[in-house]
């Protein structure tokens, strides 16, 4: 069985701090760190493997500095990683961007199964994993929370909604997206990291790919971002209530009362 | 599909919902995204279209129309009773050539993140995810989508000049409902659903509903939520008192999930769901970023702590300085 893992390269929002006037993360000086939901996807592959024997296939499409997430998912233990870089897919939107991994999925050749964690932290879209599929024509199941059984031809998965979840057999090949009830991640082992150090991490530019050059970067994208603009703040200050539990409650309900937020029955 | 000239430009027209659909039930984000499509055509002058998939006709179709569609697109076939991702794009995007609308809105729900995304990239054209504003162009008669990137942090807005038709997705509690009119009148239309090889694609063995389906955060208009400083389970007993009393779903931190004190469905913020809600009470929260990126954006936000100086109590609209355990029970009291 052959894996592709895609994962990304993020700002690491979890050590922003807030600005107290704008009260919005303060990006600048921000580390690049691997995708959280992607160390779910790696983590599954690499369970994958274990149990039922495949080899594991991590890329990444990013600046050359991507090379470290790359890395960090050959120490917990994929088998070799691809970078995708070039100045040509820069601007990449999510429909350019899913076309790049698809390409270079289609290069890699006989893979049965991509998984992608179920978005990155930084653009939230969700749209990449789909976008996969769509291009490949593959089946696709999103937000997996378990995968029960694999076997040449199928993988049975659990898929969240809302309100519950599904339980689908997929056929192969496919793409899944998961989510992090899936799994607890490992820690890289000292063979891990010795190993990720000495990989020879090969990039892939767009002729390598066969990349149709109009369906990349800025130019392949249909969507445009014409602006970008911080936020409504919120301009209001901060009403402190202080007292007894009673005079407070008081307070507080007479605001619910004000703001109309009570909808139940009971008043 | 990409747009050369202006001609093939101009042959899109209508603005079309994809109607999010719960075991053969229109979801009532259905109608919120319909009163985001009415406002576009009436802008442009054209016509509002809604496409229902479902395994057998919904019992009010008609409802569409009074709540701003003029045309309502049925599809029904035993197969679509469960979410098949791979068959009903295929059926869409061979609706979308057939009838060319200008602008398609679906819900960002778990269905509508997994369908419109294959859907776009099947058909060529641009897609934007969890739009919060949507308008039109005035030079150009292109779609302005306005998303949040990076966290909440910046505000993007974005066209696809090039590619028709412009797609985008909405979280459900986002966008408003019209007032209904049932005097108003549309067409309903059946359309065929051609399965072919694509029903191969995946085969749904069972649908597990959870029976505590009382997790409605995005359609709440209160939201009651519980950290660290509930301090356990039975806290949040105290919290569902509350949400009882108002009419509110409970939420929670993701240190409150982690803690095993109430289930990931009520988990709010960056891995959890993002809420807009009218009244957020934050009780024991200290406002990590990951937990204010998914409320901040709530009309009314009340901070419920000891402490004073948390992230949270700063951020608040109202900042009650105290014991929760003895101001929840007294608030269930006073309303």
């Amino acid at each position: 069985m052959k894996i592709v893992v895609c994962i990304k390269q993020v700002p690491a929002t979890n050590e922003a701090k807030i600005d107290p006037l704008t009260k919005r993360i303060v990006r600048e000086g921000l580390k690049a760190v691997m995708n959280p939901f992607d160390a779910y996807a790696v983590e599954e592959a690499i369970r994958l493997k274990e149990k039922c024997g495949a080899e594991v296939i991590v890329i990444s499409m990013g600046p050359e500095k991507a090379q470290r997430c790359l890395r960090e998912a050959v120490s917990l233990g994929a088998d070799r990683a691809v970078l995708l870089s070039d100045r040509a897919f820069g601007g990449s939107d999510t429909w350019a961007t899913s076309y790049v991994l698809s390409k270079a999925i289609e290069k890699i050749g006989q893979v049965d199964l991509v998984i992608c964690g179920k978005q990155a932290v930084d653009g939230d879209t969700a749209q990449v994993g789909p976008g996969i599929a769509a291009h490949l024509d593959f089946a696709q199941a999103t937000f997996v929370m378990k995968v029960e059984k694999v076997d040449r031809r199928h993988i049975r998965v659990q898929r969240m909604r809302e309100n519950g979840y599904d339980v689908c057999d997929i056929k192969l090949p496919a793409v899944i997206t998961v989510v992090k009830d899936i799994n607890m991640p490992r820690v890289p082992t000292l063979k891990g990291r010795l190993a990720s150090d000495e990989i020879d991490i090969p990039i892939w530019r767009p002729e390598d790919i066969k990349a149709d050059i109009e369906k990349i970067g800025l130019d392949g994208s249909p969507t445009r971002v014409v602006k970008t603009q911080p936020p409504k703040a919120r301009s209001r200050k901060t009403i402190r209530i202080e007292g007894s539990p009673q005079e407070c409650a008081k307070q507080l309900a007479q605001r619910l009362r004000e703001e109309d937020s009570i909808s139940g029955a009971n008043i | 599909m990409r747009i050369t000239n202006l001609n093939e430009k101009l042959q899109y027209e209508d603005v079309w919902v994809v109607a999010e659909m719960l075991l053969d039930k229109i979801h009532p984000v259905t109608y919120e995204l319909l009163g985001a499509a009415r406002a576009l055509a009436d802008y442009g002058a054209s016509r509002v279209g809604v496409i229902v998939l479902c395994s057998k006709e919904p019992e009010n179709p008609t409802d569409l129309f009074a709540f701003g569609a003029d045309k309502v697109i049925i599809v029904t076939n035993p197969q679509l009773k469960g979410f098949l991702d791979e068959t009903e794009a295929e059926i869409i995007i061979r609706l979308i050539e057939k009838y060319k609308p200008e602008i398609v809105l679906g819900a960002a729900s778990s269905r509508g993140r997994a369908l419109i995304p294959r859907i776009a990239v099947k058909a060529n054209c641009g897609l934007t995810a969890d739009c919060t504003e949507l308008g039109i162009d005035f030079e150009s008669g292109d779609l302005l989508q306005t998303r949040p990137a990076f966290g909440g942090n910046i505000m993007a807005i974005i066209r696809s000049p090039n590619h028709r038709p412009q797609m985008a997705t909405v979280r459900p509690g986002v966008m408003k409902s019209i007032t209904p009119d049932y005097s108003r009148k549309g067409e309903i239309i059946y359309e065929k659903a051609k399965l072919n090889n694509q029903a191969a694609f995946k085969r749904i063995i069972e649908s597990i509903t959870k029976e505590e389906n009382a997790v409605n955060l995005t359609q709440a208009q209160i939201i009651i939520a519980g950290g660290r400083g509930v301090k356990g389970a039975e806290g949040f007993d105290l919290l569902r008192e509350l949400a009882a009393k108002t009419g509110g779903a409970v939420g929670a931190s993701r240190a409150a999930v982690d803690s095993g004190w109430i289930p990931y469905e009520h988990q709010i913020g960056q891995t959890g769901q993002t809420v807009q809600t009218g009244t957020y009470i934050a009780c024991g929260i200290s406002g990590q970023i990951q937990h204010l990126v998914g409320m901040q954006s709530s009309a009314l936000i009340i901070a419920i702590d000891k402490n004073p100086d948390t992230p949270m109590m700063q951020m608040a609209d109202i900042a009650v300085v105290g014991d929760l355990f003895e101001i929840i029970p007294a608030l269930v009291r006073e309303i």
